[in-house]
């Protein structure tokens, strides 16, 4: 048995081709499996944890939708105050919505007590489990079952939430984005963060097969584009100072990566799609601009 | 050691005698001196192999429990009224999870409108959540029953949350003399945690799986009956309690002349010591009333209510809650005990969100129930004459 299977899976139900898995598979090799996961209610909840067929060959705890910042706290202190520190590190896996939306309370609890954990935030962009509703990590223009697209409305309006500043503000020393697109990038940003004691934050692109409106071939693909046309970009800081990006060498337009998702096409058509695509244009540069990411 | 101390110090001293490792709360009125006294407890180093946080609300408190508990770790804390009902999410998953979190409830109203005094109705509402829960009368039984709480929590036989309800301000800022507890008698009866299973890399388990319609029901099975096993546990944890300190608390009910009695009043919490008092004053005019004391809630003693209430002609029951659009909830509970026996039923509803509750009343309500002048079924004490402004 290689170790991925011991530390995930096999076993697990996920779609084919799901970001998360691929994530959370880097993730626990980078660690060794000698880690402790609290994971928030979710797609990658779902599909692993179901009794008497667990996919998780390392502790795991599942409690809540909205509470894994805290649990893992909770973890932290167990493992303090019983002088176990050394077992393992203490790692959150939690969704887009479940950081952004309704768990931010803890998860900004868990920040500002600067517990001793890794937070992994699985960034499939929408609630996936419950079936593709918006999130604050939703991008404009999504077609989401809460944001549908309609005579009037080109799907979601308003912004991605920048949960990277958010973390940055709560001044924890380590604080990354990722990219399923990147398995190696992944792997240094966890060991790194391992390293560090206190808060992690990182954030990582994981493309959703069913909600995204993609082929299961085409996840690496789709994560790859978002960070060539700087809607993702990759981004690095320690201790609040931005120490390293992902350079683009040559920056693609946002259709390329709009065009080949479901969720997007209807911008393609749609009387207010142009405004969008060019609002997600000007998010484009301005990403390329404030993080110097063109080469 | 005898010492005059205010409730919520009685509380926070036993706390420390019990060595928890993870203590995390939020300040809530009439809660927070608990906290605070095991806040600086913890400053000064005197908690031991503890950590003790203050977290980003009640809802995080308690998670940050569920964490530390899953992971092998004793765990308290203390909240009430708005702090219990925003925890009522985590307490419920926890119990599901078999967590033996230990937490104090300082009973207070609800809102709206926003109240900081004391009733039941808090603690009621989680009535089903699967915690064990008692209620205290005094200072010295709430000191006596955090060490109790821990031994039955942390029961292999249960592994479930307890909730020790204590009354808002009536206790928790009351000045009484109590004898405090002393290390060793503490050690003695308490030995320190062991879970069943914990989270460790040595074992790695799956803690809060998600349960298909096939397996669902079997895991509630079992918590009720790890409900069940605590009416045996906790009953011989009273037992020992009173054993090793000579403070005999009593059982899951204490019944006070109630053989003979014709009427017998009942109430929880520290409206108690009043009804007594009645109640034996009304003895020595002949009267033939007794009392019935509900220490425990859940597991709900239903043989011991009943027996207590065999021979009743009338029972009086003196609540603290409402279950709106029904009536007082601890009435259901008692006539759910009393099924297939035919006395008559009444319930009052006192001291709502800290209504003072003044010897007479309850002198007029035993009275006149006794001498068949009000009707059966529930009523709310005195109020003031209103007049209702959406009808
Ligand atoms: C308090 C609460 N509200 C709503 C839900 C329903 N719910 C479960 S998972 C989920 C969405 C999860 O979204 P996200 O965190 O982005 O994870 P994903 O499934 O997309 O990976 C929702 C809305 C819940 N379980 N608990
Ligand atoms: S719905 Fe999306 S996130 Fe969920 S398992 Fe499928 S691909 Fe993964
Ligand atoms: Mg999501």
């Amino acid at each position: 048995m290689s170790s991925r299977m011991s530390f995930f899976g096999p076993g697990h139900g996920a779609c084919p081709g799901c970001g998360l898995t691929i994530a959370t598979r880097n993730v626990l090799e980078a660690l060794e499996g000698k880690c402790f996961v609290a994971n928030s209610t979710g797609c990658l909840e779902i599909v692993s944890s179901q009794y008497d067929r667990s996919a998780w060959g390392v502790p795991y705890i599942h409690s809540l939708f909205e509470n894994a910042g805290a649990v893992a706290a909770g973890i932290d202190l167990a493992l303090k105050a019983l002088k176990r520190k050394d077992e393992g590190k203490v790692v959150v896996f939690a969704g887009d919505g479940a950081t952004a939306d309704i768990g931010i309370g803890p998860l900004s609890g868990m920040f500002d007590r600067n517990h001793d954990v890794i937070y992994i935030c699985l960034d499939n962009e929408a609630y996936q489990n419950t079936g593709n509703q918006q999130s604050g990590l939703t991008p404009p223009g999504s077609n989401t079952t809460t944001t549908p697209v309609g005579k009037l409305l080109p799907g979601k309006l308003g912004k991605k939430k920048d949960m990277v500043s958010i973390a940055v503000a709560h001044g924890v020393p380590y604080v990354a984005t990722a990219s399923v697109a990147f398995h190696a990038d992944i792997r240094r940003k966890v060991k790194k963060a391992a390293e560090i004691e206190g808060a992690k934050y990182i954030q990582i692109h994981t493309p959703c097969v069913t909600g995204w409106g993609i082929d299961g071939k085409q996840t690496i693909e789709s994560a790859r584009l978002a960070y060539e046309t700087a809607l993702y970009p990759i981004v690095e800081y320690e201790n609040g100072e931005l120490i390293r990006v992902r350079k683009i060498k040559e920056r693609k337009p946002v259709e390329e990566y709009l065009k080949i998702q479901r969720r997007f096409r209807h911008l393609f058509t749609h009387p207010r799609g142009k405004e969008v695509i060019e609002i997600l244009q000007k998010i484009a540069d301005e990403n390329a601009a404030r993080f110097n990411l063109d080469i | 050691m005898r010492k005059v101390v205010r409730g919520f110090y009685s509380i926070a001293y036993s706390v420390k005698l019990c060595r928890p490792n993870v203590i995390a709360a939020y300040p809530i009125t009439p809660q927070t001196e608990i906290v605070e006294n095991l806040a600086s407890m913890y400053a000064n180093g005197e908690l031991g192999e503890c950590e003790y946080v203050t977290a980003e609300s009640e809802f995080g408190a308690a998670s940050i429990l569920v964490g530390a508990s899953a992971a092998g770790a004793r765990t308290f804390t203390a909240t009430c009224s708005q702090g219990l009902i925003l925890m009522s999410e985590v307490l419920i998953n926890a119990a599901g999870m078999r967590l033996p979190i230990v937490l104090v409830n300082t009973n207070r109203a609800l809102s709206a409108p926003l109240s900081i005094w004391n009733d039941h109705q808090d603690s009621m509402i989680l009535r089903d959540a699967g915690l064990m829960q008692i209620h205290v009368e005094s200072n010295q039984e709430a000191h006596d029953m955090v060490p109790v709480a821990f031994k039955v929590a942390e029961n292999h036989k249960v592994m479930l949350p307890f909730m020790i309800n204590m009354d808002g301000y009536k206790l928790t800022h009351a000045y009484e003399p109590i004898d405090l507890l002393d290390q060793e008698t503490i050690d003695e009866f308490l030995p320190s945690y062991d879970p069943p299973v914990y989270m460790t890399t040595k074992n790695p388990l799956t803690f809060g799986s998600y349960a298909p319609p096939q397996y669902y029901a079997e895991f509630r099975v079992v918590m009720q009956n790890a409900m069940d096993r605590a009416r045996k546990e906790l009953e011989n944890a009273y037992k020992e309690w009173a054993e090793i300190t000579g403070r005999d608390w009593g059982g899951h009910v204490v019944a006070e002349n109630v053989e003979d009695a014709e009427l017998v009043a009942i109430a929880m919490g520290s409206l108690t010591g009043m009804v007594r008092d009645v109640v034996s004053e009304l003895r020595t005019q002949g009267k033939k009333v007794g009392l019935l004391k509900i220490r425990t809630l859940r597991p709900f003693p239903i043989e011991e209510v009943r027996k207590a209430l065999k021979n009743a002609e009338k029972i009086l029951v003196f609540e603290r809650a409402v279950s709106f659009g029904h009536e007082g909830p601890v009435g259901m509970e008692v006539k759910s005990a009393c099924f297939g026996l035919t006395p008559e039923f009444y319930s009052f509803a006192v001291g709502l969100g800290g209504r003072d509750i003044p010897r007479e009343e309850i002198v007029k309500i035993i009275g006149n129930v006794y001498e068949g002048k009000v009707e059966q079924g529930f009523h709310f004490g005195t109020v003031k004459p209103f007049e209702e402004v959406i009808v």
